[in-house]
This record gives structure tokens, C-alpha cells and sequence, in this order.
């Protein structure tokens, strides 16, 4: 999609609701270095959110759909959860169908837009929670991944079932007592982002969303690895505040606790060869473009 | 937005004209060619001008979903792989049709069950992806063999439901179902179901239309809902997700959602009608005894006929084309006549029987039977012995059955 796409007819200009009017004139589609700073400047590709007040899980969608590289050509797949209540504002075509096959519906759309738009690039990306990515889709989420489909996967980790209420799930830290684990969870917090490695990808990264630069720089990674090489997984804490009793203020520091270098989300990389010449090639030209503009602006001021 | 150009006449990468399809189906050459029904479904698929076809093995279905991938090899179809289970198939299906591909898929069994919780979700979506249903026990102890069992699971999701009788049907009506189900007006799923074996691994000779001829491609921005490609405007669907909702509003809007599937089934009718020459065909219908099947239960009945015949009864027949959408009117037109209904099935429920005592002034007539399952086959002698014992006349005992 060109950002032609989302133009309004002059004659109903006035009769479309002020949050399109201003994507059109505003939003960061088609910009080469959105990210993260077009927070507060732009329009963002999220209007609003029904989360909690104070979600980490509202920082991580204002972030990514601020970092995603190309959103006028990028599909979104979500699942069932909290996620699911988020999708409905998004300014990215986005799917939601069932709990747990988000990534065999990437596998079907991916496959679908490469037949239909050939030397085109349309990304998909993957979003959906622990419980739909490790426990009710972990099949899918795997297979995905054994057959080098190219799409990222992104799992908010939450630790639980946060949207049914607080439930053990997978990626529950052991010991932790929860609704369905009365006794606490009696099993290890699931080792996906190894697993990630060990089933195929190609880029993984487990790490909180504390830092909006981080998550820009992970998410863009992600996304153009997926694009010419392979599956990519991302894995951020997005804690569930309501239910390891928090307040709507400490959800940023619940991240910074947890990415302490001992902690479960410190930030761990698992990057492939050939991934690792892909970016090293991306960040050459990035700094050559950047070196250009900077070249041009100082000859524009002399 | 301006209309593309018609496509019409041009050829595909494999050299195949799009050929009109009411020319493809009604007025080009047919040439004899003696298939399994497999074959057939991967002639009609040659034919189809798909996009994407997914796979998984089940018996009975898996020469057919195995053969498609030759087609995939050969450059007839844009995409083929082997899902990991069926309810991925089914979800890999509906992405793909999220992206506005055309899809097929097959499946048999206990993979319909696997998949069950998709296919409410392929309607609710408006994905008009085509799933053929070669129809097998879903009991246990595990069985491979023909039963029809899992069509009624269908009946009820939201899917066009077809019940092929013969390889030829097969044949025509995957061409004709893309035809009725991407209609902008109905835009569901179709589920083509056939019984298992005997419709898949017979050979038969069927008559093809010439294969350097297909069908014109999907246009998927004809669909009712937007297609998820980003190539026209992400709209903002609600200010509140409705699914957290417990209001007036939400339950109106998902009651409405459901009614408009229903009457997107119904609205099927008329293209269904058209393309299929009616819902039921019918035989001799002024006769006093009718036989009403489905599938290969029709074959059996037509040869029963055969059979009274020779002993002077006379008997009529309706071969029922449409489960979904149910041929109400029709059913009730062709049985006004009749004393006596059988309906022979190869299931332990009789979910046809039922569905016709659910639509015609006094059901009493309705004999649900005689019933076969867990892969027995129906000798038409079984259809003749109801018959005649239900109109009081002497039938020879079959042999094996114990009387």
C-alpha cells in the first residue's frame, strides 16, 4: 500500500473521523527511519488501547507499530487475549480467527501474498500471548518455524493467562502460585527462546520493553531478517500488573527488575550467519544514507 | 475505482485460456477418460486456477491431496505444502484466503473433526475457500472405511455443504462451487462432500473439459469484507472489541453477523440453482414410494429402483444435490406425491431422514432407512427388502443378517 491508499476524496474530507484524518496527514507510512522518536510528533498507528491503565503491554504496541519498517505492507496476525482487544485500533490490516493458530495463519497469509505480489515485499508479523504461542498453538508455533516460514513471531510473555483471569501458563515462573496452579506451578518457566534457536530461527531475542530504543532496534531486525532469510521470534515481558498485584505506575519498573542480568529477562540474542551479514549489511547502508543526509543538509546550510 | 480489464481469453503462465466459465462448463468439448476419483479431483483442480493448496494426509484422501502437489510440481498451483495437523490445515487455509488467494484443501474423517473449530470461523470471516470432504468412520475403535457420519457436524457451521454422488458431479461441481461460493453475495466456504472409496477410489469414466481451458482467477476485492493484503485502507473495525462486551450492541451485532451468514446460504440458492440445474434432481416423482438420498446412497437407490421395477413396483427418486443450502421447497414439491419416503444412509444417525422430517407435511411418511455404517457397503438389495417390507410384501431374508 502507497500512502495514496488512504487519501480522502475532498468531498468527504470533512465527514471522516478526525483519527483517519489525521493518519493521512500525519502517520509515519512509507517514512525510511520511522521509529519510536515519531512518538509525540506523528500520528501513531494505534488510536487508542482497552487495556489496563498503565499495561506494559500498551507500551510494547505503541513501540512496535511506531518500529515496524514498512507498516504500509506489513499484515498483522493475532490470537485470542489481551492482545485481541488491541487490534481493533490498529492502522495495519490485522487477523484475528482463533486462539493458538496465529502462526499457521501467517504460514497460509505469507505464502498467499508471495503468490499474489511476486518482487513485492509484504511482511507479516505475528503477535499473541504466552498462552497462545507456547501452550495452545506451540504445534503451530514450532511447525511455523521447522518450515522457514518468513514471518516474525512475537510472544508477549505475561507470564499467564492474563485476559481469562490469571491462569498457570507455560511461560509461568515455576513456584508461582496462580488460578489452576493452587499449589504453585510445579514445572520450569518454558525455554522458548532456545527452542526458537534449536527449531530454526534465525533471529531471537528475549528481553522486557523498558527501552523504546531496544524494542525499535529488535523489532526492526526481526522483521528484515524474517523478509530475506528466515523465521525470527521475539520474546518481551509485558507483565501482567493486576495480576502479580501491582499498580498502574510500577510496570516499568517490574521490567527493569527483571532485566537485571541475573534476571529471567536479561537480554539474551541469538542471531544466525547468515542474519548476522544480513544486518551488518543493513546497518552499512543505513549509515551511508545517514552520512548523505548529513552531507546534504550541511551543504543545504553553507 | 475503474474495472480491470476482463481476463477473459488471455492465457496463464501454463498456457491455459480463462475461458468463460459458462463456456468452459456447457459448451467445450468433453473428452471420456476412465479416473479414480482422485484423479478427478486433481483434473478439476488443474482447472481451477488455484492459488494455494494445503495438504495433510488422512485415507481417504491422501492420493488426491498427494496428486494436487504434482500439479503443484507441474506449475499449476501457486503454493503447496503439508500442514502439520488439520486444524492447522484449516487455519494455513484461512490465512491463505485472508490474503485473497484461492484455496483448496481435502480432507476425511476425523481430520473434519480435528478441524471443527474452524470452519464456524472460515464462515464468520467470509473466506470462500473450497474443502473436499471424502467422507470416513470417525468412530472408535479406529475405522478407515466410508461413512457419512461427519457431514452432519457440518451442516450447522456456517459452510455451503455438497454432496457429490458421482466422480463426474465431483468433477463439475469443484468448478462450479468456486463459481457459487466467491459470488460477492455469498462469499462462504464450501465443503464438497463425497463418500470415501467409493467415490475416491473407484474408477469411473468421466467426461473432462479440455485442460489448456480454466477457470478465470479469484478477485478477491469482490469479497464483502476487506482482504488483508494492505492494498486498500486499514479501517478502524470498532472503538470497543465487541467479545468484551455485555450490552445491547454487542449482542445485536453478533446476532446479525450470524444471521448474515445464514442469509448469505441462502442467497446461495439462486447461483446454486443455476449453476447445478437445481438443488434435487428427481425421477418419477408421482410415484407413490420415494427414495431420497445423498452420495452414493443415491447410486444404490437407483438400482434399487431397477430392481422393484422388475417386480412391478414402482418407484421414484430425489437425489438431494445441497445439504447447505437445504432444498426446502423443492423437497416439498417432489414428495407431495408420496406414501412412503426411504432414505437410505450410510450412517448410524440417519441425519438426512431427519433433516427431511424437519421440512415436510407429515413426516410420518419419512422411513429413515436402511442405514449402513462403519464401512459397510449398501447392496441395493437392502433398499429393496425395506421397501417391500415396509408395503407389506414378502422379502427374501438377506443372508448374514441373522433373520
Amino acid at each position: 500500500m502507497s500512502k495514496e491508499r488512504i487519501q480522502i476524496s475532498e468531498d468527504l474530507y470533512d465527514i471522516m473521523p478526525s483519527d483517519y484524518q489525521d493518519l493521512v496527514k500525519s502517520a509515519t507510512y512509507g517514512k525510511e527511519d520511522r521509529g519510536w522518536k515519531d512518538i509525540g510528533s506523528s500520528k501513531e498507528l494505534i488510536e487508542q488501547h482497552s487495556l489496563c491503565a498503565g499495561c506494559p503491554e500498551s507500551m510494547a504496541f505503541r513501540y512496535i507499530l511506531a518500529s515496524l519498517p514498512n507498516p504500509e505492507d506489513t499484515v498483522m496476525v493475532g490470537s485470542t487475549g489481551c492482545t485481541s482487544l488491541v487490534f481493533p485500533m490498529v492502522a495495519v490490516h490485522n487477523i484475528h480467527s482463533l486462539f493458538g493458530n496465529q502462526n499457521a495463519i501467517a504460514s497460509g497469509l505469507k505464502r498467499a501474498l508471495s503468490v499474489r505480489f511476486p518482487g513485492r515485499v509484504k511482511d507479516v508479523v505475528v503477535l499473541a500471548g504466552d498462552g497462545a504461542t507456547v501452550d495452545i498453538g506451540l504445534d503451530m508455533t514450532l511447525q511455523a518455524w521447522f518450515r522457514q516460514e518468513k514471518f516474525t513471531t512475537i510472544c508477549f510473555d505475561n507470564e499467564l493467562y492474563a485476559n481469562t483471569g490469571g491462569q498457570e501458563s507455560g511461560l509461568m515462573q515455576k513456584g508461582f502460585v496462580a488460578k489452576m496452579a493452587p499449589v504453585g506451578k510445579l514445572f520450569d518457566k518454558v525455554r522458548l527462546p532456545e527452542i526458537a534457536r534449536e527449531s530454526g530461527c534465525h533471529y531471537v531475542v528475549n528481553c522486557t520493553v523498558s527501552k523504546p530504543s531496544l524494542v525499535e532496534k529488535v523489532i526492526r531486525n526481526a522483521v528484515h531478517v524474517a523478509r530475506e532469510i528466515g523465521p525470527t521470534y521475539l520474546q518481551l515481558y509485558t507483565p501482567c500488573i493486576l495480576e502479580i498485584g501491582k499498580n498502574s505506575m510500577e510496570g516499568l519498573q517490574e521490567m527493569r527488575d527483571s532485566e537485571k542480568p541475573t534476571e529471567r529477562f536479561a537480554y539474551k540474542e541469538y542471531v544466525s550467519e547468515p542474519a548476522k551479514q544480513l544486518l551488518a549489511e543493513l546497518a552499512a547502508k543505513d549509515k551511508e544514507r545517514k552520512a548523505a543526509a548529513k552531507q546534504l543538509a550541511s551543504q543545504a546550510s553553507a | 475505482m475503474a474495472t480491470p480489464p476482463s481476463v477473459i481469453g488471455t492465457q496463464n503462465k501454463k498456457g491455459q485460456t480463462y475461458t468463460d466459465p459458462w463456456k468452459l462448463l456447457h459448451e467445450a468439448p468433453r473428452t471420456p477418460s476412465f479416473f479414480t476419483g482422485s484423479e478427478v479431483i486433481k483434473e478439476a483442480v488443474r482447472r481451477s486456477s488455484c492459488d494455494v493448496m494445503i495438504a495433510y494426509p488422512i485415507t481417504p484422501q491422501s492420493e488426491a491431496a498427494a496428486l494436487i502437489g504434482e500439479l503443484f510440481a507441474e506449475g499449476y498451483i501457486g503454493d503447496y505444502f503439508r500442514g502439520e495437523s488439520e486444524f492447522a490445515v484449516m487455519s494455513q487455509c484461512a490465512g491463505a484466503a485472508f490474503g485473497g488467494a484461492r484455496v483448496f484443501t481435502t480432507t476425511a474423517g476425523p481430520g473434519t473433526m480435528r478441524a471443527m473449530e474452524n470452519f464456524p470461523m472460515w464462515a464468520g470471516a467470509r473466506l470462500p475457500i473450497q474443502m473436499i470432504v471424502t467422507c470416513r468412520g470417525i468412530n472408535s475403535p479406529l475405522s478407515i472405511q466410508p461413512d457419512t457420519l461427519e457431514i452432519a457436524y457440518l451442516l450447522n457451521t456456517g459452510m455451503l455443504v455438497w454432496h457429490a454422488e458421482t466422480a463426474q458431479d465431483f468433477f463439475d461441481w469443484i468448478l462450479k462451487g468456486y463459481l457459487v461460493s466467491e459470488e460477492p453475495d455469498v462469499h462462504l466456504p464450501l465443503a464438497l462432500c463425497c463418500d470415501g472409496f467409493f467415490v475416491t477410489h473407484t474408477k469411473d469414466v468421466v467426461n473432462l473439459t479440455p485442460a489448456d481451458m480454466c477457470l478465470p482467477p479469484y478477485d478477491p476485492y469482490r469479497s464483502p469484507v476487506p482482504c488483508m493484503d494492505m492494498e486498500c485502507p486499514p479501517v478502524r473495525m470498532m472503538r470497543d472489541p465487541f467479545v468484551m462486551k455485555s450490552n445491547y450492541i454487542s449482542y445485536a451485532t453478533h446476532a446479525s453477523w450470524q444471521q448474515e451468514i445464514w442469509a448469505a446460504i441462502e442467497r446461495s440458492r439462486k447461483h446454486s440453482i443455476h449453476w447445478l440445474n437445481g438443488l434435487i434432481d428427481t425421477e418419477n416423482v408421482d410415484a407413490e414410494t420415494l427414495i431420497v438420498a445423498s452420495g452414493t446412497a443415491v447410486s444404490q437407490g437407483r438400482e434399487a429402483i431397477r430392481l422393484l421395477e422388475e417386480e412391478g413396483v414402482r418407484c421414484g427418486l430425489v437425489k438431494v444435490k445441497t445439504l447447505r443450502p437445504w432444498p426446502e421447497d423443492e423437497i416439498r414439491e417432489a414428495t407431495k406425491n408420496a406414501k412412503h419416503i426411504f432414505v437410505p444412509e450410510f450412517n448410524v444417525t440417519g441425519w438426512l431422514a431427519k433433516e427431511l422430517r424437519a421440512t415436510i407435511p407429515n413426516p410420518h411418511r419419512v422411513h429413515a432407512g436402511p442405514h449402513v455404517c462403519g464401512g459397510m457397503t449398501m447392496p441395493p438389495e437392502i433398499i429393496v427388502s425395506e421397501i417391500k417390507t415396509a408395503l407389506g410384501m414378502k422379502s427374501f431374508s438377506l443372508a448374514g443378517r441373522g433373520s
